[in-house]
């Protein structure tokens, strides 16, 4: 019974090819769109969420305060007032897992007769530990080459392609600034940060060695920038007072004079940005989710022309014996086929357009299963929802007045 | 003509009005009529006289504004649309003036429609819409759209669609209406045929007295009354 059905209904759409064509291309074009804004959504919200896990979880950044030059003011981060004594008093408090005072700079780095442009940052060897960032290669630097200030250095992905390709880099000397370093091993692949930034286009050295020997900072105990983990993400709010608290205290600031640094919460910067690429994906996919409506409406207009069309059709079925159900699933059936094809058809568009937007753009496009069921429910539930009150004006046509219509 | 047999169709003070832009306009005024059981009804009439509309009331396709309209023991009027449908469907067959063939399905599926209605597996279907087919000399013709044939052809098939679920009766309006006398005969050939063998109940609605004589009792409407009913010369199979 129901494969007869099928076949009257795909006889009844073959009949007027440009026409089911037509009623279609509305639920296409809205498919297509859904699935599209969804993955160019779900891609947004990866490349965020990737880039805050690759940041690190539950970490603070500790920044300087700024300086005053004849009233103009310098941002945070200027002025000399942290110190490498603040950050080994910081990592006593118990709230705090490590900190990782840095040093950054840009600098010329050179290997035979190929050079490379990268960010040298000066780290203490806590920075990995706070980082979550790991070697694939070689050792990391230690303590001993902290107080030596030796000329050591880890690199990045980026910077080991392009300055060894496929040599291995490790106990290979690069010079820096013209001075050698000894690469002791290869970081891990961290990929973009979520200001877009190529985290493996980085080279870590000894703090000191870049205080001392490669930037030649005025103020060698000084830095101007520590990354400080918490122990845990419910430790960050009692970690945020204790850093405050013990700066204050060491810096001896008067109860109402202001902070002469800043302490920011650099996980609820990430989930606020995390959580602004939710919602713009929510909206984009709601407003695609207006064309699958209009194209639901298409399905209802045409639908209903299809009745008024073949009222004689109907008449003839229900003087053979047509009961009103029989009528009601025919036209119901017709409009849901119409929908599920031109779903399909809409999917395999989404997916063809969100492959062609990150092959012609590089913007990351994630098309998920959940997207295409969600498009695909979605589409189906229109068909029938719209279907449904063309097909039940069929079913409620008299017989003999369906059957006279002409 | 049967007596003692229960009727199969009774009438009684059959009304019918149309209600119009002029007012009510009366279409049947009071009919009151008994079919029995393997009778040929010729149901002849003047244009607006009101025999179709008996039929389509007769066919359960309309309903009367008053009086009563029994089939095979049923009150019509208690009848809900489904019941109606299956009554259609395994009691009565149609044959229309236009045929009333749907021109996108074949010949088989045409024939075979009445049966997916009554929801009969596809094997039995095939096999009597192929064996309805060949009744009507169509056999080879089973994959052909309705277009392909030709006006006899096309009302042989609607015939045979007709008596897909056996009915025991069949209502032909004006069926050959739209047919040249030669064809036409043949038509009448295969419905008194059915009418003799099978003991299918004929009522045929036609203007046409060549047509008429094939049956064997012939009712006159004028205005919407039975002016008269009388039996007849058989001589459709002389």
């Amino acid at each position: 019974m129901f494969l007869n059905m099928l076949r009257e209904a795909w006889r009844a759409m073959a009949a007027n090819k440009l026409r089911t064509f037509l009623t279609m291309l509305g639920l296409v074009i809205g498919v297509g769109a859904v699935v599209l804004m969804l993955a160019i959504g779900q891609g947004a919200q990866t490349l965020v969420k990737e880039a805050v896990a690759t940041m690190g979880s539950n970490l603070f950044i500790v920044l300087s305060g700024g300086t005053t030059t004849g009233g103009a003011r310098s941002g945070s981060g200027t002025a000399p007032t942290l110190t490498l004594q603040d950050a080994r008093a910081i990592a006593e408090l118990s709230p705090v897992a490590a900190v990782a005072p840095t040093h950054s700079g840009n600098a010329q780095v050179v290997y035979g007769g190929v050079n490379w442009r990268s960010q040298v940052i000066g780290v203490t060897p806590s920075y990995l530990e706070v980082r979550e960032w790991r070697l694939v290669r070689g050792q990391p630097f230690t303590d001993t080459d902290m107080r030596a200030a030796t000329r050591v250095a880890l690199i990045g992905q980026t910077v080991a392609r392009e300055l060894f390709g496929d040599e291995d880099p490790v106990d290979k000397t690069v010079r820096i600034a013209n001075s050698p370093y000894l690469v002791m091993g290869v970081l891990s692949p961290k990929g973009q940060s979520f200001d877009g930034r190529d985290q493996d286009d980085t080279v870590l050295v000894p703090l000191s060695t870049a205080q001392r020997k490669l930037y030649g900072s005025p103020f060698p105990d000084t830095v101007r920038f520590m990354m400080v983990k918490a122990v845990s993400e419910s430790a960050m709010d009692r970690a945020e007072q204790a850093i405050t608290q013990l700066l204050r205290e060491r810096h001896r600031i008067q109860a109402d004079a202001p902070n002469d640094f800043t302490v920011r919460n650099l996980s609820a910067v990430a989930d606020v940005q995390a959580e602004t690429t939710r919602v713009m994906s929510i909206m984009l996919g709601a407003v695609a989710s207006i064309s699958l409506v209009v194209g639901g409406i298409g399905i209802m207009n045409i639908m209903l022309v299809s009745v008024t069309e073949r009222t004689r059709e109907i008449g003839i079925r229900m003087a053979i014996g047509a009961r009103q159900r029989d009528i009601l699933w025919q036209f119901l059936l017709e409009s849901v086929i119409v929908s599920v094809v031109g779903c399909l058809i809409g999917i395999a568009l989404g997916v063809a357009s969100a492959y062609l937007v990150s092959q012609t753009t590089g913007m990351m496009v994630v098309v998920t299963g959940t997207a295409i069921l969600l498009a695909f429910a979605v589409a189906s539930t229109v068909g029938v929802f719209f279907g449904f009150y063309p097909a039940r004006k069929a079913a409620a046509l008299k017989p003999i007045e369906a059957l006279r219509y002409q | 003509m049967s007596t003692g047999a229960h009727p199969l169709i009774r009438v009684e003070a059959l009304h019918k009005q149309y209600e119009t832009d002029a007012g009510p306009q009366p279409v049947l005024r009071g009919v009151d009529l008994d079919i029995y059981p393997g009778e040929f009804i010729a149901v002849m009439g003047a244009s607006g006289s009101g025999k179709s509309t008996f039929m389509n009331i007769l066919g359960c396709l309309d309903m009367p504004t008053s009086g009563r309209y029994t089939l095979d023991g049923n009150d019509i009027s208690r009848l809900s649309r489904d019941e109606l449908a299956r009554l259609r469907n395994r009691f009565i067959g149609f044959v229309f003036q236009g045929f009333n063939l749907l021109p996108r399905a074949t010949l088989l599926d045409n024939v075979a429609l009445p049966m997916l209605y009554a929801a009969r597996p596809a094997h039995e279907r095939n096999a009597r819409a192929q064996e309805l087919l060949k009744r009507v000399g169509l056999e080879r013709y089973g994959n052909y759209l309705p277009s392909r044939i030709s006006g006899g052809q096309q009302q042989r098939v609607a015939i045979a669609r007709a008596l897909a679920n056996r009915p025991e009766l069949l209502l032909a309006d004006e069926p050959t209406g739209n047919l040249d006398t030669i064809t036409s005969h043949g038509i009448m050939e295969l419905i008194s045929t059915l009418n003799r063998e099978e003991g299918t109940t004929v009522v045929l609605v036609t203007h046409e007295n060549d047509i008429a004589h094939f049956a064997r009792r012939m009712i006159r409407f004028v205005d919407g009354r039975v002016e008269e009913d009388r039996v007849m010369e058989v001589i459709g199979d002389a």
